[in-house]
């Protein structure tokens, strides 16, 4: 009798690609739900628009390029590049901005680089990028925490803002903006850009109602959530912790350092770390795989480099915040660190070269 | 960073190890066959004992088939220090020589013997040393050899080779590792024969004479740790250390890293770091040959998976084919839709091809898991850079990345990332989420490398012989041109005397003679071109692949003895002819004639046959030396040279068949050279080609109504005197033009290229009406030309053709 060929191991671990990327989705939902209850459901309307969007490209593109789509979409890893386009574009934009930036992410970025594993940069970043420099009205009139609106909104509510730009009640996006005290909102982030520039100090422009002792309020808890969720997946070994550790140690030591220098301009390291998306970024658009360094030591620089960018963007630059910028830099720089980086081989110890040089001195 | 003995020590006595990177814990599942003893099998009716079962040289075989053979007689024999015989596990009858399936992933099949058992089991007579430590140690290395010993722990590396270092021994660890899952043949040999395998370890210390002698053994084999504590508790030396369960922590490196901190340098060997390594079993297998003399005939194999029904450990003869150890397990055959057999262990061992692979030293399991337990590889994915693998890597080595450069055939860049350090333990396959096989990638990156260095290593040698042939060819060449000017100033010298005194013309002729005496001595080597076997006789570097120069060497004398035998017979038949018509070359055809009856020991006496050959010469080429002087006396010589021509190509024909056949009993050596000399002897034909060659021309242009045919022999001896003469001067300008592929074609193309140069020069001497007879002449000197040139690529062709087969000659 003859058998069936497969070559060694014969054992394996039974995790496969598609549950890691599952397991990052779910690591994901805290940070969703914190989102939906301060911003509304938009976020929710905007992963099931980008889920169907990217589904129906990447088949399509996979379908061109004569490969099984079946697979690569059982992969999940599409799934996570619409979570991530879902919770980054402000929950008040309309339904064609995800849609735009779905196609660009899974089309250009990933399919068009070879697919899965072969994109240079994160698909979910480069289309934010794109989205944001393209579409800067939409893409930065950010939903107020619901607590601080006028008008809060049912999911109705959401879901005709996204299709139609006007709530269910016939309100504009504009007026949903508008606080209760009929000021216009912006984010904390936002918040505090605008007024340093107009000469206040960090102290006074927290005095606005965005801000809750120090901090914006609902930001700090949805990027708590996103904390937790982040070192569930630390736990379940899904993601290592080379690259949030860089990135916290990255923007914690430069604000920190700031901040002890003037900390009447430069905002406090806890500010920083919770506003925004920082632990969104940290812990579910650095660690991608594909487009972060391989090594540990390169997963470090890799994770200093994003914190000092985002640190130095949000500060210095035009933009209120920079997580996608920051790791589309580093992403640049990946390959540069990998080589740079690469650990030294079992037997190729220093005092080694001269015993293997000894060695073939004998032999010759 | 390089621990020395004492911190080692030191860390062993606070019962402190170090660990390695990477390294995964796959289940261990050893519970399924640990619990029964070592049994005994029946004795299988056919054996198939592989020829080779260890890394090195397989030895010639001892039997034939038919032979009786007995119970441990050694089936193999070789005097190389890399080989092993094999032996015979019982008694009983060859039945069989020849390949069989090989206990190898590919299962090509190797040269095996085939044995018919018989019941009585005899015994060959063994010879035990029993006082070892009386003996000279390399007796007991050379009984270690004998008995077949090679690493039982899966490399397979003659032991009695580990067993005599060069340097010193600080560690002698003994490898009770077993770390792959399911594998308990080294856990029962311990339970079971603590004991043998201490002796097996104090034949190895006396051997080898290690500072301290470590038992590494896995904390999951609690038992086999205690066994092997009260074997070896009595002495000092003797460490038991349980190491933590990680695979691959019974990997030789790995293992050495994890009791001394020491790594193994990437290209070296334990013993760089003062260690050696040896299997339990072998340790057992070594005990079994010095104190009972039973050389390396059966192994414990652990027989495991869901799919036996008896999971257990037996002592299976080497040889033994699956088919009888499935049967021992009662494998459950029919419950099976996906036979899968294994080969060692889960990670590192090889699917069988099929049930007739035969048990070899190495194999320490045979595992036949069920449906459910072992899942065929579901379809690779495309790695996703999660690096799992670089954290498994117990070699620090970056899987991913010689991933991507072994699919994408960049083997520089793999092996810039360490591909050889890679020991394809399977650690990064096993975690991979993407099931990519990394290590089968690895396992086709290595082989095609190791192709391609082959292929490069050949490429190079074939490379320096050409190079040699080469120099050799311009040396010659220049050796050529030196003669030749040599002759001409010889001839300068005669004709600045009196020309017309035929005194002085036999003084020139010796002159020259001498002159091609000496350019004779370099006749031999210039014939090597037409050889270019040879081509490597020369260059120093190549020397060594050259076996069978001797033989053509003398061959090639051969030739060129019938060669000048053919040149003189036909020389001399000119003169002859000569002779009668003018009396100017009476003397120089004199000293022709005792050539002739020379012709026959011709291959013995070279200095009078260059004589000849030389004085010969004057006889055509003495004219051109008169022209100047006296158109009259030309145009005589002339006539008499076409003359003799003429006569000679008659005599020529009948003494070429002669000849053909003295150089065929001349040439008994090399059969296939030349009944056809003329075509096949570029090199060393020449001189001979030329001389043939023209008469027949010339003789075919005569044989038209006389007066207009003797005016344009006249012309023709001119023209060809002519050229001639400005064929020596070219040759020595031509010095300049010898690229190396046009060498051969260079001899010739100065005579060629000069005969076409003097008819433009004499159409400004001579009148109208020769000036038609040199257009005639021209165009059979065109019509020579070409048939030289077809002649000449005709003998390259065979030039080729032989070096070719030279070529094959020297790779075996």
């Amino acid at each position: 009798m003859s058998f069936k060929f497969a070559s060694s191991p014969h054992q394996r671990v039974k995790r496969t690609t598609g549950q890691v990327m599952r397991l990052v989705m779910y690591a994901g939902i805290p940070g969703l739900a914190v989102q939906t209850w301060f911003f509304g459901w938009g976020a929710l309307i905007h992963f099931l628009i980008a889920s169907i969007t990217i589904i129906v490209t990447e088949a399509a593109i996979l379908e061109m390029r004569k490969k099984n789509f079946e697979v690569a979409i059982k992969d999940c890893s599409a799934l996570v590049t619409a979570f991530l386009i879902a919770v980054s574009i402000p929950p008040f934009a309309p339904w064609w901005i995800t849609v735009i930036g779905s196609i660009f992410a899974i089309a250009i970025v990933k399919q068009l680089y070879g697919g899965l594993g072969f994109n240079l940069f994160n698909p979910a970043m480069a289309a934010y990028v794109m989205l944001l420099i393209s579409f800067p009205v939409q893409m930065s009139t950010w939903a107020i925490p619901q607590a601080l609106s006028q008008f809060p909104q049912s999911f109705s509510d959401s879901f005709s803002i996204i299709f139609s730009g006007f709530s269910a009640d016939g309100y504009s996006i504009e007026q949903l903006r508008t606080h209760v005290d009929g000021y216009t909102m912006a984010t904390p982030l936002d918040a505090l850009k605008t007024s340093i520039s107009q000469g206040l100090t960090v102290q006074e422009s927290m005095q606005t109602s965005v801000f809750n002792n120090g901090l914006g309020v609902g930001w700090f808890w949805v990027n708590f959530a996103y904390l937790l969720g982040g070192l569930l997946l630390l736990k379940l070994n899904v993601i290592k912790w080379h690259i949030p550790v860089g990135m916290i140690a990255g923007i914690s030591i430069l604000s920190l350092m700031m901040y002890l220098v003037d900390d009447g301009i430069y905002a406090s390291p806890m500010f920083h770390l919770f506003s925004g998306g920082f632990m969104l970024g940290v812990f579910f658009i650095a660690t991608d795989p594909v487009s972060a360094t391989t090594t540990n030591k390169g997963r470090i620089i890799f994770g200093l480099g994003i914190g000092a960018w985002v640190y130095i963007i949000r500060t210095w630059g035009g933009y209120p915040d920079a997580i996608a910028f920051a790791v589309l830099i580093m992403n640049m720089g990946v390959p540069l660190i990998d080589y740079y980086t690469r650990p030294r081989t079992y037997g190729h110890r220093t005092e080694h070269k001269n015993v293997i040089k000894v060695k073939q001195i004998d032999e010759d | 960073m390089y621990s020395d003995y004492d911190h080692i020590l030191q860390r062993l006595n606070q019962g402190r190890l170090w660990d390695f990177h990477g390294g995964v814990h796959p289940p261990q599942l050893k519970s399924l066959s640990n619990k029964k003893a070592i049994e005994t099998i029946t004795m299988p009716k056919t054996l198939h004992v592989m020829a080779k079962q260890h890394i090195g040289v397989e030895g010639s075989l001892l039997v034939k088939e038919g032979d009786r053979v007995l119970k441990g007689q050694p089936l193999t024999h070789s005097t190389n220090p890399f080989s092993v015989p094999v032996h015979a596990p019982t008694s009983g009858y060859v039945r069989h020589i020849g390949p069989h399936v090989s206990a190898h992933p590919s299962g090509l099949p190797e040269l095996a013997v085939e044995i018919s058992t018989d019941e009585f089991e005899t015994w060959a007579p063994l010879e035990p040393i029993l006082d070892y430590q009386q003996k000279p140690k390399s007796k007991i290395v050379e009984a270690i050899c004998n008995a077949g010993i090679s690493g039982m722990g899966g490399a397979g590396f003659p032991t009695h080779i580990k067993s005599s270092p060069k340097k010193n021994v600080e560690f002698l660890i003994i490898n009770g590792v077993e770390c792959e899952p399911y594998i308990t043949s080294d856990d029962r040999l311990m339970r079971e024969h603590a004991w043998q395998i201490r002796q097996g370890i104090d034949i190895l210390v006396h051997l080898l004479s290690p500072k301290l002698v470590i038992i590494a053994i896995e904390d999951n084999k609690p038992e086999a740790i205690e066994a092997m504590q009260v074997a070896c508790q009595e002495n000092a030396k003797y460490r038991v250390v349980s190491i933590p369960t990680k695979y691959p922590a019974g990997g030789e490196k790995q293992l050495i890293q994890i009791l001394t901190n020491r790594e193994v340098p990437g290209n070296g060997l334990p013993i760089d770091v003062g260690v050696i390594m040896q299997n339990v079993g072998t340790c057992f297998a070594i005990a079994d040959a010095i104190f009972t003399g039973t050389p390396l005939i059966r192994r414990v194999v652990t027989l495991t998976g869901q799919a036996f029904k008896r999971p257990q450990n037996v002592w299976a003869p080497i040889g033994t084919p699956l088919s009888h150890l499935l049967e021992v397990g009662h494998y459950k055959a029919h419950k099976q839709r996906d036979r899968k057999l294994i080969m060692g262990g889960p990670m590192m061992g090889f699917e069988t091809i099929n049930d007739d692979v035969p048990v070899v030293k190495i194999t320490n399991c045979i595992l036949a898991p069920s449906a459910s337990e072992i899942q065929a590889p579901s379809a690779e994915q495309p790695c996703i850079r999660c690096s799992a693998c670089a954290d498994a890597c117990p070699a620090s080595l970056l899987p991913q990345q010689l991933f991507w450069h072994s699919q994408a055939k960049e083997y520089e860049k793999a092996q810039e990332q360490n591909l050889f350090d890679c020991i394809e333990c399977g650690a990064c396959a096993y975690v991979c989420p993407s099931e990519i096989p990394l290590v089968h990638y690895y396992r086709v990156a290595k082989a095609d490398i190791r192709t391609q260095e082959q292929e490069k290593a050949q490429a190079d040698k074939a490379r320096l012989r050409f190079e040699a042939r080469k120099e050799r060819l311009e040396r010659e060449q220049k050796e050529r041109e030196e003669k030749h000017a040599k002759a001409a100033a010889a001839r300068k010298k005669a004709m600045s005397e009196k020309g017309n005194d035929a005194k002085d013309k036999i003084a020139a002729a010796l002159a020259r003679a001498k002159a091609k005496k000496q350019g004779n001595t370099a006749a031999p080597t210039s014939q090597e071109s037409a050889q270019p076997s040879n081509a490597s006789v020369d260059s120093p570097q190549a020397q060594q692949i050259n076996s069978d120069s001797k033989q053509t060497e003398t061959s090639k004398q051969d030739k060129v003895a019938a060669a000048i035998a053919r040149a003189k017979a036909k020389r001399a038949a000119a003169k002859e002819a000569a002779t009668k018509e003018t009396s100017e070359t009476a003397k120089p055809e004199q000293a022709a004639a005792t050539a002739t009856s020379k012709t026959d020991n011709s291959a013995v006496d070279d200095k009078s046959d260059s004589d000849k050959s030389n004085s010969d010469k004057t006889a055509t080429e003495t004219p051109p030396a008169k022209v100047q002087s006296s158109k009259q006396e030309k145009v005589s010589i002339a006539i008499a040279k076409a003359k003799a021509k003429r006569e000679a190509i008659k005599k020529a024909q009948q003494s070429q068949s002669a000849d053909s056949e003295n150089a065929e009993s001349a040439q008994t050596d090399k059969p296939q050279v030349d009944t056809q000399p003329n075509e096949n002897k570029p090199g060393e034909n020449q001189p001979v080609d030329s001389k043939q060659e023209q008469p027949q021309t010339d003789g075919s242009s005569e044989e038209k109504p006389d007066p207009t045919a003797k005016q344009k022999a006249i012309a023709a001896a001119i023209a060809k005197a002519k050229a001639k003469k400005l064929a020596k001067a070219n040759a020595s300008e031509n010095e300049s033009a010898k690229t190396q592929s046009s060498t051969e074609q260079d001899n010739k193309a100065p005579e060629t290229a000069s005969k076409k140069a003097p008819t433009g020069q004499q159409g400004e001497k001579l009148t109208a009406a020769q000036i038609r007879k040199q257009k005639v002449e021209a165009a059979v000197a065109k019509a020579r030309e070409q048939n030289r040139i077809a002649k000449l690529k005709r003998a390259e062709k065979a030039a080729k053709k032989s070096s070719s087969s030279a070529a094959d000659k020297d790779e075996n």
